[in-house]
């Protein structure tokens, strides 16, 4: 196998994501607090924690859906420039979501139009860039519903008829189909049985390898963050409390919450 | 008539509205809100293309009313005769002759001309609605030029029925910029938007939104490439004038199911027979 071909992270460039001192606060510790971290590119940053730790507070400021109290955001965009994330307009932030991001919900329906099919699903970030063939649409639509492991004849049935597992994946698709350089998932197997989410998560880990993708995953689950991702933030009480790779964490925890999140999960 | 300022709405709203169509000239295709008002008929009757014309009539225009193309329809019949009351202006059923047509579903098959002004009832002003019920998201997307999902319809109906099944309210952009919904006008009347010689002004009523189309601008209805926009075509010509160019409606004529295709703008039926309504 020619390995030439993979995509590697690429140490040298800058990183994608630069966070720095970011605060976003509905309380006193509700929501989260001087953040520091960097993504490079090809990186898979998962983000764990209780619930109300602040990871989707944190995911959320990350994809400029929610300015932060304090801190800035600076994204280094496809054309080489550094972008703060809250200083550009509101027209370049939703522009960079929709071309160069991609966010998954947990809830698929949050992500997915429930009322057009699956193909006008996948098509309309293809559209949004100004693909205007229908044929190369639909072609794009069937192909990534093979890559998903869905069937592409099911490509003019609405969202509704497919099961949880289908409609995540169909998100996926969505997502991935204009190629973004950063995805945000949140919980993405959150509300999936074991073996929905094992398959699921094999195909993501395959997708991201293949497509070199840079991922920030928020997650409560520690398989799945162990599975994905190459680095982990422990948050707790809107703070990181510990930061490192993802088996340094999981096999040598140092934080005493970190000792009690990773001894508190169950092995059969 | 007394008791009624001329044209039924007070002069304070009437330069309200102007004030409003002059933003709305100046920016094609921009939906504007103005303060509607009550007008004594029910929301999707017109309430819209009243108060439009209402703030544009004055006492030497003269004044036409269609409704699907036919100046002897109820709606049509009532609108003119109305004006005829509260403001006392001509009315005529001749598209040539008239300065105003105020219009539901049609633009009339003869050219219009410079100087004429064509006024449209419309029922949902917003073409992005279907999509997304936000009106706060809805008026991002139009400021952000957030028109890919204007496609996702044009793409559902060609995955359902082969071709792009919309008929009427086809999705238009205006001067390379707005993505405009141009009430509900058959498709076959699209083109007919494009670099039109007469100033169109677009009212809905229950929405308390207007919008524009000045003269000589630029209307592209919205397709893709491997399915460009196609507008309506029959066998048939009109069975009373002959016309093929027309828009035709199908009438039954009686219960054995034998029909007939007539022309649906009824004066321009009546011109070509050489009639005068």
């Amino acid at each position: 196998m020619n390995r030439s071909v993979l995509p590697r992270p690429d140490l040298e460039r800058p990183a994608l994501l630069d966070v720095h001192n970011v605060s976003r606060l509905y309380g006193p510790d509700k929501g989260c607090q001087e953040i520091n971290f960097r993504l490079h590119a090809g990186e898979v940053l998962g983000i764990v924690g209780e619930s109300g730790s602040g990871k989707s507070t944190l995911l959320r400021v990350l994809a400029g859906l929610e300015a932060p109290d304090a801190g800035h955001v600076a994204y280094h965009s496809a054309n080489d420039d550094t972008l703060d994330l809250y200083a550009i307009s509101e027209a370049r932030r939703r522009a960079l979501l929709r071309l160069e991001w991609g966010l998954i919900h947990q809830n698929p329906r949050d992500g997915l139009r429930m009322g057009v099919s699956a193909g006008a699903n996948i098509g309309e970030r293809l559209m949004a860039l100004g693909q205007r063939h229908y044929g190369q649409l639909r072609a794009a639509g069937q192909d990534w519903m093979g890559q998903v492991e869905l069937d592409p004849g099911r490509i003019d049935d609405a969202p509704r008829t497919f099961s949880g597992g289908m409609q995540q994946r169909l998100q996926i698709a969505r997502t991935l189909v204009t190629r973004p350089r950063l995805v945000f998932m949140d919980e993405p197997t959150g509300g999936l049985d074991v073996s929905v989410q094992a398959r699921l998560l094999d195909m993501i880990r395959t997708l991201v390898r293949q497509l070199g993708l840079s991922v920030v995953l928020v997650t409560h689950d520690l398989a799945v963050a162990r599975l994905l991702s190459h680095r982990l933030l422990v948050m707790r009480r809107s703070r990181v409390v510990e930061a490192g790779l993802t088996d340094q964490i999981l096999d040598d925890p140092q934080h005493a919450y970190t000792q009690l999140l990773v001894s508190s999960v169950l092995t059969p | 008539m007394n008791g009624y300022n001329f044209a039924y709405l007070d002069e304070q709203t009437k330069r309200m509205i102007r004030r409003a169509l002059l933003k709305a000239v100046a920016i094609p295709g921009y939906q504007v809100p103005f303060g509607g008002r009550e007008m004594p008929m029910p929301y999707g009757w017109g309430t819209g293309g009243m108060q439009l014309t209402a703030s544009i009539l004055g006492s030497d225009d003269v004044l036409k009313v269609i409704d699907q193309g036919a100046d002897d329809t109820t709606n049509a019949v009532s609108i003119r005769a109305f004006f005829q009351r509260v403001a006392g202006v001509e009315t005529t059923t001749a598209t040539t002759s008239a300065s105003v047509i105020q219009t539901r579903h049609r633009i009339p098959e003869a050219a219009l001309s410079h100087g004429q002004i064509l006024v449209f009832q419309v029922p949902i002003p917003e073409p992005l609605r279907f999509i997304e019920p936000s009106e706060q998201e809805t008026r991002l997307m139009h400021a952000l030029e957030e028109y890919g999902v204007m496609h996702v319809k044009l793409y559902e109906d060609i995955a359902r029925y082969g071709h792009i099944a919309t008929t009427y309210a086809y999705p238009v952009k205006v001067d390379d910029r707005y993505v405009m919904d141009p009430s509900p006008i058959p498709k076959f009347d699209n083109p007919k938007l494009h670099m039109n010689e007469a100033l169109m002004l677009f009212g809905a009523g229950r929405e308390k939104r207007l919008y524009a189309i000045p003269p000589y601008t630029r209307v592209e209805s919205l397709d893709f490439e491997d399915h460009p926009f196609e507008i309506q075509a029959w066998d048939e010509c009109c069975a009373l004038c002959g016309s093929e160019t027309s828009y035709l409606d199908e009438v039954i004529t009686d219960d054995a199911g034998n029909r007939m295709f007539v022309c649906s703008d009824t004066d321009y039926c009546m011109t070509r027979r050489g009639e005068v309504a």
